[in-house]
């Protein structure tokens, strides 16, 4: 477990750099950690950081295809839009675990 | 102490020999996890594993009910052999395990290489296997990107921390 300052405020994150505490998150730290990985948050990556939140709080499985069927973007939009490894950078920035699926 | 250097998978190139559902799946979980990863992925379907990016086939794969030992049915209880030779025995068993797959949220096998080709991984076709079988390009599903060798197969596997996988 570490330390980290994200928009002025002190959150813990895990090794990987995933939030510990989910209710800490806000958009202002969303947007911090994106600039960390590399990329500058828009309104749709915000959809989809808003559809991954609520479906982990529902306790649902997050999968990939879960999110081209969540209406925000589709497979390849999320690909781009979150370049590298999508689901592992999505939920990273919408301050969720990291996701244990294999789909 | 020295902390060891690490090297992180960078390529897959994933071979898939046979037709079963399992098979193919395995393949398919494997190369949709490296895109997944942002590992570059390459897969090469090749005998009975053309029948994956067969169109009249792709979502319609069978499991084999007789010889397979760890064939169970609902319950645990052992699934006897004679019981596999059954028509129609072995399409109901498939067709349960395709649904059973479904309610995981693993999707059909067009729509798999559709989230696999996404996210930048390419689909190869065997070209001895596609002229034994007399296939025609257009037997196949639309988004393999070329029928191959596998001596072009093996020229991609071009790069430090590549590995190649047989299923």
């Amino acid at each position: 477990m570490a330390e980290k300052i994200y928009a002025g405020v002190k959150v813990q994150v895990d090794q990987e750099g995933y939030l510990i505490d989910t209710n800490q998150w806000t958009k202002e730290i969303a947007k911090e950690i994106a600039k960390e990985e590399g990329f500058e948050l828009t309104e749709t990556h915000f959809a989809i950081i808003k559809f991954i939140r609520e479906k982990v709080a529902k306790g649902e499985a997050l999968t990939l295809r879960s999110i081209g069927k969540s209406g925000a973007t589709d497979i390849k939009g999320f690909y781009q839009l979150f370049p590298g490894a999508p689901l592992k950078k999505a939920t990273k920035c919408a301050g969720v675990p990291k996701p244990s699926s294999c789909i | 102490m020295s902390e060891e250097k690490k090297y992180p998978l960078k390529k897959v190139l994933l071979i898939c020999a046979k037709g079963s559902i399992e098979d193919v799946y395995a393949s398919l979980v494997m190369a949709n996890g490296a895109v997944m990863e942002g590992i570059e992925t390459k897969v090469f379907f090749t005998f009975f594993g053309l029948d994956a990016i067969t169109k009249a086939r792709m979502n319609n794969l069978h499991t084999s009910t007789v010889g397979n030992p760890a064939m169970r049915m609902p319950g645990g209880i052992p699934f006897p052999t004679w019981l596999g030779g059954v028509p129609g025995v072995e399409s109901a068993v498939s067709s349960i395990m395709r649904s059973q797959m479904e309610a995981l949220d693993i999707p059909p096998v067009d729509e798999f290489l559709e989230m696999i080709k996404a996210g930048g991984g390419e689909i190869y076709a065997c070209k001895l296997a596609f002229d034994m079988f007399k296939m025609k390009k257009e037997d196949l599903w639309d988004g393999v990107k070329d029928v191959i060798t596998i001596g072009q197969f093996y020229e991609m596997a071009d790069g430090l921390q590549t590995q190649i996988i047989f299923t």
